[in-house]
């Protein structure tokens, strides 16, 4: 009986210390879920889903704090993408965070300007060129459409402009026929 | 030796309607009074436009160039005046409008010195040079840059150069007619590739309904001794003309998905593209092509050779249009063209046919009933029923699982589907989204990496600025701030504040602006303060 005894405590010493190297060698760094979140979420930086970014907003999605509809420029896609990644059900978009609208980007009027820095702190992504007392001006191709500059303009000559599209970025529609008719929302 | 042909899967039968347009010859359309250049009329970037508004061009000259690699240049013509450069409706299913060159002909269709070039002895680079400073493009429909499918690329070796008569989509016969009356220039323009290309040997495939182009190609081969080209006719069948589908007729040979034709040896090109490739060799850049016009509202359907920028509307009105008639305008032909909304857009280099077809009560699409006839004539060997079911979900992952990308949006499924649901739209629609989410995640990871890199940068600045911050606590602690040196202190203040006032005093001497005052402004300044004075006492 004491064979059996030693044998399996042995038998487990050996085994829990392997465990506890593997577990301190192979420790995954990062949290991978939270990368795979902030892959899907749009980066538009805009903080309407009541987080600092699309970073934050991922950690709070990854750790159970936020729900997966709180994202109004990611919209239906998004959380569609999201409740696939993490094996929910898609729920519709929190009215509370915004609505769902085409992207848009900004544009400074320099005429107005008056050079007060104040929209280049603002800008999460540094979309905007200028500095004190000098013309300030959107970067087009960089400007995630967060509108996050608009606020603090004391001049109020930041306007929201829609995204230029030319015939290379034209998409086909989406055929309607007279069976399913044209839903509500096509995002 | 008689070739063995293969089979590729589906296929459809299809009614021809090619004979009401090749009753006559073709004859060469008259010059429009303004032709619409487009910058864009190939696969690409757009060409850059060379030319001011007012200036004079000739037929010929190079009035846009290409500045990117996948680009080609657009050449004017005719000869006459740049009248505007300004956006234009362009033939494209959206409709919408794109830059063009607009050019007020003069009547006078004066061309640029043409030379001919000796081609026999050129090198394959200098070759695809020439083609692209000629602004080729393949004229089968697509309009990718020609110049790029004639250099094989490093470790590709080509060997064969099929050249694509198969010309299978009811209605157009510009192909077909081209073989008929110019079979030399086609030839000469297929040992030009063959040569760029360093191939083999070549085969020109024809479809077995056209007799006479066969013929008139053999008989015009005779002449061209010693050559390695075989000419074959291929069954007709809907969509032979399909690159890898007629590769695959031909030689048995099947293209594997996302792999060009190249990389199994074989380049294919459309005959109308060799007779241009002549031409470019002869000095002329391709300023025009081979155009069918038929259809239900044209009295007089036929081939013409058409200046770019020719007006839809004229070139109709030139073969007796019936303006009055219900019909759809399509560009291409009635499975993979697309109609155009404003008659006045302009015949580019891809135009092959202007097809005014009955407007004919569209069929409500029915439910999929899953009955599989998509898929029997699939020449994909896809299953269109379940690519329209994920494109209609709009499920862009599964989709391409089933290898969207790898339909040709032949519009055989659509054909034959007893529900008309317009399955080749799906695609399309399936095909453009995907793209434009593949965008947005470039500029979403873009957008990623300049918002960390500001936090970075945010984080660095608060770092240093507390290190500053404690360098000067720690040397102030060094230097000793003690109580016992408090008259140092004081004296040191009042130094400062003497300082100050000194200061003070002489910008209040400055300030009074008394200096070299004439006796006049003395006289005043002394009355102000003698009333002054009076008021105060």
């Amino acid at each position: 009986m004491f064979e059996a005894i030693f044998v399996l405590a042995a038998l487990a010493i050996a085994f829990g210390l392997l465990l506890g190297y593997s577990a301190i060698r192979f420790k995954v760094k990062g949290d991978p879920v939270t990368d795979k979140i902030d892959a899907i979420l749009p980066q538009t930086q805009c903080g309407q889903c009541g987080y600092a970014g699309c970073r934050p907003y991922a950690e709070a999605i990854a750790n159970g704090e936020a729900d997966i509809n709180q994202c109004p420029p990611g919209g239906k896609v998004v959380i569609q993408a999201l409740a696939d990644l993490l094996g929910r059900d898609p729920v519709p978009l929190n009215e509370e965070n915004g609505q769902h609208a085409e992207k848009t980007i900004v544009h400074i009027d320099e005429q107005l300007c008056i050079g007060c820095t104040l929209c280049i702190q603002a800008c999460p992504v540094d979309a905007i060129l200028g500095a004190a007392k000098q013309m300030h001006t959107i970067i087009d191709s960089e400007c995630t459409g967060c509108n996050l500059c608009i606020a603090p303009c004391p001049v109020d000559c930041i306007y929201i402009v829609p995204v230029k599209r030319d015939i290379s970025q034209w998409r086909w529609p989406r055929p309607e026929t007279e069976l399913e008719k044209p839903e509500a929302d096509k995002s | 030796m008689k070739r063995l042909l293969r089979h590729f899967h589906g296929g459809l039968r299809l009614p021809e309607h090619k004979k009401i347009s090749m009753q006559e010859l073709i004859s060469e359309a008259p010059i429009p009074p303004r032709l619409i250049l487009p910058l864009q009329q190939h696969i690409g970037e757009p060409a850059e436009s060379l030319v001011s508004i007012g200036e004079r061009v000739l037929k010929g000259q190079m009035i846009a160039e290409a500045k990117s690699f996948v680009s080609v240049p657009v050449h004017a013509s005719t000869s006459g005046r740049i009248i505007c450069i300004e956006n234009r409706p362009i033939p494209h299913p959206s409709g919408l409008n794109a830059p063009c060159i607009i050019l007020e002909a003069d009547g006078k269709d004066e061309t640029i010195d043409m030379q001919a070039h000796d081609y026999h002895h050129m090198e394959p680079a200098e070759l695809r040079h020439l083609l692209r400073d000629a602004g080729i493009v393949g004229l089968g429909g697509a309009g990718f840059p020609s110049f790029i499918k004639l250099n094989p690329g490093p470790g590709n070796r080509v060997n064969t150069l099929l050249l694509n008569g198969a010309e299978c989509e009811p209605y157009i016969t510009c192909d077909a007619m081209l073989m008929q009356q110019r079979p030399h220039e086609i030839i000469k323009g297929l040992l030009v590739m063959k040569q760029a290309l360093q191939a083999e040997h070549c085969i020109i495939a024809v479809e077995d309904n056209k007799r006479l182009a066969y013929t008139t190609l053999v008989n015009a081969l005779e002449e061209h001794q010693p050559h390695k080209i075989e000419i074959i006719q291929v069954p007709t069948l809907y969509p032979t003309g399909g690159e890898k589908q007629l590769i695959k007729v031909v030689t048995g040979v099947e293209v594997p998905a996302n792999n060009r034709p190249v990389n199994v040896g074989i380049v294919c090109h459309n005959v109308a593209t060799a007779a241009a490739v002549y031409d470019a060799t002869q000095g002329q850049p391709l300023i025009s092509r081979v155009v069918t016009v038929t259809g239900d509202a044209v009295k007089h359907p036929r081939n013409l050779q058409v200046r770019f920028g020719t007006p839809f509307r004229f070139l109709l009105d030139q073969c007796g249009f019936d303006e009055r008639a219900e019909i759809d305008l399509i560009m291409g032909g009635p499975l993979m063209g697309f109609k155009i909304a404003d008659q006045q857009v302009p015949v580019i280099k891809t135009s092959n046919c202007v097809l005014s077809l009955k407007r004919e009560p569209r069929r409500p699409a029915m439910p999929c009933i899953r009955c599989a006839d998509c898929v029997l004539v699939c020449p994909v060997q896809l299953l269109p029923q379940q690519l329209y079911w994920y494109a209609r979900a709009q499920d862009f992952d599964r989709i391409q699982d089933y290898h969207l990308f790898d339909c040709i949006e032949c519009g055989a499924c659509a054909y034959v589907c007893p529900s008309h649901i317009p399955l080749v739209n799906y695609y399309r629609f399936a095909k453009t989204e995907i793209w434009a989410q593949e965008e947005e995640k470039k500029k979403a990871d873009l957008a990623r990496q300049r918002h960390e890199f500001r936090q970075y940068r945010l984080e660095r600045g608060k770092k240093e600025n507390e290190e500053r911050r404690q360098r000067k606590k720690e040397l102030l602690k060094k230097t000793g701030n003690k109580s016992d040196d408090r008259d140092a202190q004081k004296t040191a203040i009042e130094a400062a504040m003497a300082r100050v006032q000194a200061r003070r005093a002489e910008q209040e001497q400055q300030r009074k602006n008394t200096d070299n005052l004439n006796l006049a402004q003395k006289k005043v300044i002394e009355e102000i303060e003698a009333r002054r004075k009076k008021t105060n006492d």
